[in-house]
């Protein structure tokens, strides 16, 4: 249904007294269009160049991951995890291999904890380099920025690609443990990477911090309240950004996370550039806690001895998994049934409930920012739709 | 021409050559994709056009965003069912001569979601495809592999004659049926013109005619 029916707004200007009154004009955004970062369509209502409605439209990626894992056993869902959100496979991984264990009650080895954050928090790195570096295609750099990005997420994925074989999907969390040993050598280019990266960061910043035509495109523009973030449920950067102290590393403490120092970066105001900035700052704490990792790793198993992965049949219950990935809060709800499949499989997507507030970021906007407001929650189809 | 000629004369400096092969690898070396990304692979598909693989030292490094000015669609992740008919109507708004690169396993068949309910089970069911590049994902050095056997496949086309390709024969259809949400399932479910149900010779094993496997 068109977006125009069901609007009902009042014209800036009547249109029975005033002869250059302007109407409402739809606009479809999308599924083809090259800034929507996927397959996303928003149905927008256009009064001249203001947006008074916009409406968007999903499901254009819905690849039915939820109901393919009710006919996989445990770990045939694994590599389906890393599907979701194709940016930062490892991290699904580690969701979804936190519901597991939390379903049979499986402790994981000190080290492979250590292999999770190290491996999660370069996925980390590696997702808000490259958001960044889409956020500023969207403003119209027209590249620049984006080279610079890629550049480092291809260090960081020869890393994975050292790791785990893949360089996107790395399937690479196993519920008990991690799937292999870091190979001779991985820890200290690891490092080396880890070490190169605040240049990277003092390069960016410097090229665009003050930059005078970003600071006039996403300050103000897309604010979104501290009431409203909460609200909404808006998890992660988004929910930082407006001033919301919740980060499930500190909330949570899952895995060892109580034991690094790191900061939470909170916003001010609650705007795009608030969300450039802590995806900047975040990064700098990703690397602290990289550091104190790789100081500590200790030797020893991957994996529990315990732990049967084929042919895995945790006894009749519910667990919830979850962990701060880089977009938010991601969630793996399970039902086991005492069978080999889990009975329900549910993933809480951190991108979706963060773009249930695009209206209200929207509404009175120009149309090219949209554009932004978009890029700066941080969507990927593949976790919105399924 | 004579090749031995023809290489002994650039030697000399003097480059011969023919009609076809001018018009050909003009069209080969400027190749415009679509901007136009569905899932996991267009990620890859990026990395290609970025700094460490420069799909520009190929002159395909000019991304369009509207078909009317691509000529190659790269079709870069899953196509769902509610996608497909964005995507068949996509393909008939570019102008001839037009290419398609079917990009990862589920753009070829479908690929992990091939079970699934909303998952077309390869695009080449709608559209003519001319390389296909396995992988969830394919690496970027195996988008830049189809870059250059679709350059090839350009280099070898004929002008003239019976074999000429689709764009320069008037009979041959420049548009394909965009599907319409049925009942139950896109209708059509495939474009028979287009795609033909593999062949499978099915052997039962133990008794295999020739005698050996």
């Amino acid at each position: 249904m068109s977006v125009l029916t069901e609007t009902t707004v009042a014209l800036s200007s009547d249109p029975t007294t005033d002869p250059n009154a302007s109407q409402l004009l739809e606009v479809s955004m999308g599924p083809q269009h090259p800034s929507t970062h996927g397959v996303f369509r928003m149905d927008v209502a256009l009064d001249g160049e203001q947006v008074v409605k916009l409406k968007p439209v999903f499901g254009y990626l819905h690849r039915n991951h939820e109901k393919i894992a009710e006919s996989q056993n445990y770990l045939g869902c694994m590599p389906y995890t890393d599907r979701l959100d194709y940016i930062c496979s490892i991290t699904n991984n580690w969701a979804y291999a936190l519901a597991v264990e939390t379903l049979a009650g499986i402790k994981v080895p000190e080290r492979a904890e250590y292999l999770r954050v190290i491996t999660g928090e370069l996925t980390r790195l590696q997702n808000h380099a490259s958001l960044i570096g889409f956020l500023m295609q969207d403003m119209g750099t027209s590249g620049t920025p984006l080279m610079y990005a890629f550049r480092e997420r291809e260090k960081i994925l020869d890393l994975f690609e050292a790791l785990t074989g893949a360089r996107m999907m790395c399937n690479y969390m196993r519920f008990g443990g991690c799937r292999v040993d870091a190979p001779a050598g991985w820890l200290q280019q690891t490092q080396k990477v880890i070490d190169a990266f605040p240049k990277f960061l003092d390069e960016f910043e410097s090229l665009l911090r003050t930059n005078e035509i970003l600071m006039a495109r996403t300050q103000g523009v897309g604010r979104v309240s501290r009431e409203l973030a909460i609200n909404a449920g808006l998890t992660g950067p988004m929910a930082r950004a407006s001033g919301v102290n919740y980060d499930l590393r500190k909330v949570d403490s899952y895995g060892i996370y109580d034991r690094f120092s790191f900061r939470v970066p909170l916003g001010e105001f609650g705007d795009v550039y608030d969300r450039y900035m802590i995806r900047l700052l975040e990064m700098r704490e990703s690397v602290e806690i990289l550091k104190q990792a790789m100081r500590d790793i200790p030797s020893g198993p991957i994996m529990d001895p315990g732990t049967k992965i084929r042919g895995f049949r945790p006894k009749a219950g519910e667990a919830y998994g979850r962990i701060e990935a880089p977009k938010g809060e991601l969630g793996f709800y399970l039902i086991s049934d005492g069978t080999g499949n889990p009975y329900r499989f549910r993933v809480r997507p951190p991108s979706l409930i963060n773009l249930t507030v695009l209206e209200d970021m929207c509404l009175g906007r120009n149309v090219a920012d949209i554009v932004i407001i978009l890029g700066s929650v941080d969507i990927v189809l593949g976790e919105v739709d399924r | 021409m004579d090749e031995q000629l023809k290489s002994e004369l650039s030697r000399q400096g003097v480059v011969a050559t023919s009609l076809q092969e001018l018009y050909n690898w003009g069209r080969k070396s400027s190749l415009w994709p679509l901007n136009f990304g569905l899932a996991c692979c267009a990620i890859e598909m990026i990395a290609t056009t970025m700094a460490r693989y420069d799909l520009a030292r190929f002159g395909a490094e000019v991304f369009r965003p509207s078909p009317r000015q691509a000529d190659l669609m790269i079709v870069a992740g899953t196509v769902t069912k509610k996608m497909a008919p964005q995507v068949v109507r996509l393909y008939n708004q570019m102008p001839e001569p037009k290419y398609v690169i079917s990009m990862g396993a589920c753009a070829i068949s479908g690929g992990p979601f091939k079970q699934g309910y909303n998952v077309l089970k390869g695009i080449d069911r709608y559209i003519p495809v001319d390389v296909y590049i396995p992988g969830c994902p394919p690496r970027p050095e195996a988008l830049i592999d189809a870059f250059l056997l679709l350059q090839k496949k350009i280099d070898e086309q004929y002008l003239t004659g019976p074999n000429r390709p689709r764009h320069l024969n008037a009979d041959m259809p420049s548009e394909f049926v965009v599907p319409e949400f049925g009942e139950h399932d896109l209708e059509p479910t495939q474009n028979r013109d287009v795609w033909k149900v593999p062949l499978v010779n099915i052997s039962i094993a133990g008794k295999n005619e020739s005698g050996s496997d």
